[in-house]
């Protein structure tokens, strides 16, 4: 665990905590090796809390966090709000893609009004990459992404490191192969900048057509066929392939796609021996993995994911009060 | 003779005919009376000592956007014209692309007749719709229409996708001589493309247009022109790539020429990190090396004309998340500074630059102007290219203040502006 510089007073954080330095968490890239560190040991104090009878802290009583989401979330929204909830803050969830966006009201527009009720912290989702800075432009509170369109994803490649770092006791030095529908997908690019800052091997594995262009260019090593992707990777991350966000065809059919990306017991075999299976969910079972692999808990992380996912949201939100806490809304 | 003559002496002429600036003296009254060496003035003339600022035909843009008709909230032939005249532009082409479509004859007479009455002096001039409604299916009448007094026909923003209309555009075009004006992008390589293809785009997660889309259809483009001997243009060109086909087209005798956005040349696709979305335009900005290219064909001459773009938005259109956000920049007041940039970094000759915005439009559009030439209408700015400001988007006299260069240096401001003799900035 990393050590309190000198100039944290004892009584101003828990013992491991160092102030966080960022007003939001927007991306992934805005953050330098030892603030992604210091945001997992975080988490760390706060991952048994869920093995216990009583959940509840009282770090964020008197708080409010609003999950604003203009996508539809199962997992990330009940995330964020228990996080919230253990913590002691009150969560207000609005859904906005029944309400008054439907009518013509701008992001700006939301933003003001959610401003005016003064929350602390604001978790957002949006489908257009840049939304959700674009909207931390425009309010007092701290705001965490939850997913801007296919920019970043950052409290899920927290996670996703933080079960990896927990599970092999630490990142350094592995390799990580990301598979199947890099070019759309959101938690790609948060973890490439995520696990490549902590010292691992990333690789980028799918068709040509599913690659971003430019992406030799982002530090991982890009591989077409899993063969040689997969060649003595530590850890498989396979990525849901996201049909809502094509427009035309990228691939022929899931049949093929399957045949050639998605991961089953065989493609595995690739992998170094013992290799770790992860999935940000919701899965395609039988386009971009095979039940047999998602569901064996020798190999599969994917539950793990979704437990150490409060944890680490919990020390997200404490990191972002603290920061936020002398501040004024704008 | 109405207009009271006016003498500037101490000068520096940039003539655009010619390759250096020389210092001397111009007299005109509605037309350019004499130049160079002058050494006295008819009696109540007006007599401007230039204290050694420079002196050029006014600016001819030749792709310019206004709101009027259909979308006045945006720009009107009034402040339209307020903002050419403070941009030392004199003489600006509006694009069809209004509401109504300027795609028929009593158009194109109401916006000749309307359009200068309201712009304080500047001279309107139309480009009419290359095809009715801007669809890409049907030739408009562009015989009639051409002699209705169109600048020239084009499609606006949206490029012709069927080769056919193009090639018979093009060809019937040709018996007026008209000059057709094309915008070369792919429609389904740009589809859903919101910036430059590339590292920055996939980092940003925002989709990409790539330069294929651009020279994939400018090569066409090319080649219908040189298959009917019909007069193109293509318009604002983005890419280095589609360079080399120009050149080789050029070199063949093909009637092609080129424009280019000013935004391109000192711009490129790093200003859009962040999300800005004032720097989104169509086509986007593009890679460094793109932007050099792009310089080099100006210093060359192998693209003919800079023009501003001037597309005004307003703020709630651009303060939106990137990808829904529009496309365009207001440049009628940013033209001449942003232009000069490549002047004081020695990229391209004075007089190479303001031949871009002045003479080379004035041939292709057959306008008189544009010129430092006894007998040509009196079109003149008094430029100081040295002031170095900060532009402040806010105090822009145009509707919409859309400016990516907001709160950026520029060097170089209009001191004075004249249209056929008449004083039209500052007022």
């Amino acid at each position: 665990m990393a050590q309190r510089p000198t100039g944290v007073k004892k009584n101003e954080a828990r013992t491991t905590a160092v102030r966080f330095r960022h007003k939001h968490l927007l991306a992934i890239s805005d953050l330098n090796r030892f603030e992604a560190e210091s945001l997992l040991d975080r988490a760390e104090t706060f991952a048994p809390l869920a093995e216990q009878k009583i959940k509840k802290l009282d770090t964020l009583r008197g708080r409010t966090l609003i999950n604003l989401f203009f996508e539809n979330s199962t997992r990330t929204q009940s995330s964020f709000e228990l996080a919230g909830k253990r913590m002691g803050a009150d969560v207000v969830n609005m859904s906005v893609r029944s309400s008054s966006v439907a009518k013509g009201e701008t992001l700006i527009d939301t933003a003001t009004t959610l401003n005016a009720m003064r929350p602390d912290l604001l978790v957002v989702r949006h489908g257009a990459s840049g939304a959700v800075e674009l909207l931390s432009q425009k309010v007092g509170c701290a705001v965490i992404n939850a997913g801007d369109g296919k920019h970043e994803h950052p409290t899920q490649a927290l996670l996703d490191a933080f079960t990896i770092r927990d599970r092999l006791g630490g990142i350094e030095g592995l390799t990580i192969a990301i598979c199947g529908d890099i070019v759309h997908s959101r938690v790609a690019r948060s973890n490439v900048a995520l696990l490549t800052l902590l010292g691992a091997q990333v690789r980028l594995i799918g068709p040509p057509t599913l690659m971003p262009a430019g992406a030799e260019r982002w530090g991982a090593k890009v591989f077409h066929t899993m063969k040689d992707g997969l060649k003595d990777a530590d850890v498989v991350m396979m990525l849901r392939v996201q049909r809502e966000r094509m427009t035309g065809g990228f691939f022929p059919s899931p049949r093929e796609f399957f045949w050639f990306y998605g991961l089953d017991e065989d493609k595995l075999k690739f992998a170094k021996p013992g290799a770790l299976v992860m999935h940000p969910g919701p899965m395609n079972r039988g386009v971009e993995i095979d039940s047999s692999v998602a569901d064996n808990p020798n190999v599969s992380l994917i539950e793990t994911q979704v437990r150490m996912g409060v944890a680490v949201r919990m020390a997200v939100l404490e990191a972002l009060a603290e920061t936020g806490a002398n501040e004024e809304p704008r | 003779m109405s207009v009271r003559p006016v003498l500037i002496t101490n000068a520096k002429l940039i003539d655009p005919a010619k390759s250096k600036v020389e210092t001397g003296a111009i007299l005109f009254a509605d037309t350019i009376l004499d130049i160079g060496n002058v050494t006295s003035a008819p009696d109540g003339a007006e007599i401007i000592d230039a204290g050694g600022a420079h002196v050029a035909p006014g600016l001819i843009d030749m792709r310019v956007v206004i709101g009027e008709p259909g979308a006045e909230h945006k720009e009107t032939f009034k402040s339209a014209g307020r903002a050419a005249a403070a941009g030392g532009v004199t003489t600006m082409v509006m694009m069809p692309n209004t509401t109504p479509v300027l795609d028929d004859q009593s158009l194109i007479d109401f916006v000749l007749r309307r359009g200068i009455d309201k712009s304080g002096g500047v001279r309107i001039l139309p480009a009419a719709a290359l095809t009715k409604h801007l669809d890409g299916e049907l030739m408009t009448e562009i015989g009639l229409m051409a002699e209705a007094g169109a600048a020239f026909f084009t499609n606006g923003d949206t490029p012709i996708v069927s080769s056919r209309v193009l090639r018979r555009a093009l060809s019937y075009a040709s018996a007026f001589d008209a000059l057709i004006a094309h915008r070369p992008e792919d429609p389904y390589l740009a589809e859903d493309g919101v910036m430059h293809e590339g590292d920055l785009a996939a980092r940003l997660g925002l989709p990409g247009i790539p330069a294929a889309a651009e020279y994939i259809m400018a090569e066409r483009d090319l080649a219908l022109a040189e298959l009917t001997g019909g007069k193109l243009l293509l318009d604002m060109l983005s890419a280095a790539q589609t360079l080399p086909a120009l050149k080789r087209a050029k070199d063949r005798g093909v009637k092609a020429f080129a424009s280019v956005n000013v935004h391109h040349l000192v711009l490129n696709e790093q200003d859009v990190d962040g999300y800005r979305t004032f720097a989104k335009l169509s086509p986007p900005l593009r890679s460094e090396d793109d932007r050099k290219a792009l310089v080099e064909a100006i210093a060359s001459g192998l693209i003919d004309v800079i023009v501003s773009g001037h597309d005004p938005q307003q703020a709630e259109e651009k303060r939106l998340p990137f990808e829904e956000a529009a496309f365009g920049a207001v440049g009628l007041e940013t033209l001449l500074p942003a232009a000069l940039t490549l002047a004081h970094n020695e990229d391209v000759t004075l007089n190479t630059l303001i031949r871009a915005m002045t003479l080379r439009p004035a041939e292709l559009l057959k306008l008189p102007q544009g010129r430092l030439a006894k007998g040509a209408p009196a079109d003149i700015i008094i430029i100081d290219t040295g002031t170095p400001f900060r532009l402040d988007s806010d105090k822009l006299k145009s509707k919409s203040n859309n400016s990516p260069f907001d709160e950026k240096l520029l060097q170089g401001a209009v001191k004075r502006t004249f249209i056929a003799g008449k004083t039209v900035f500052p007022q």
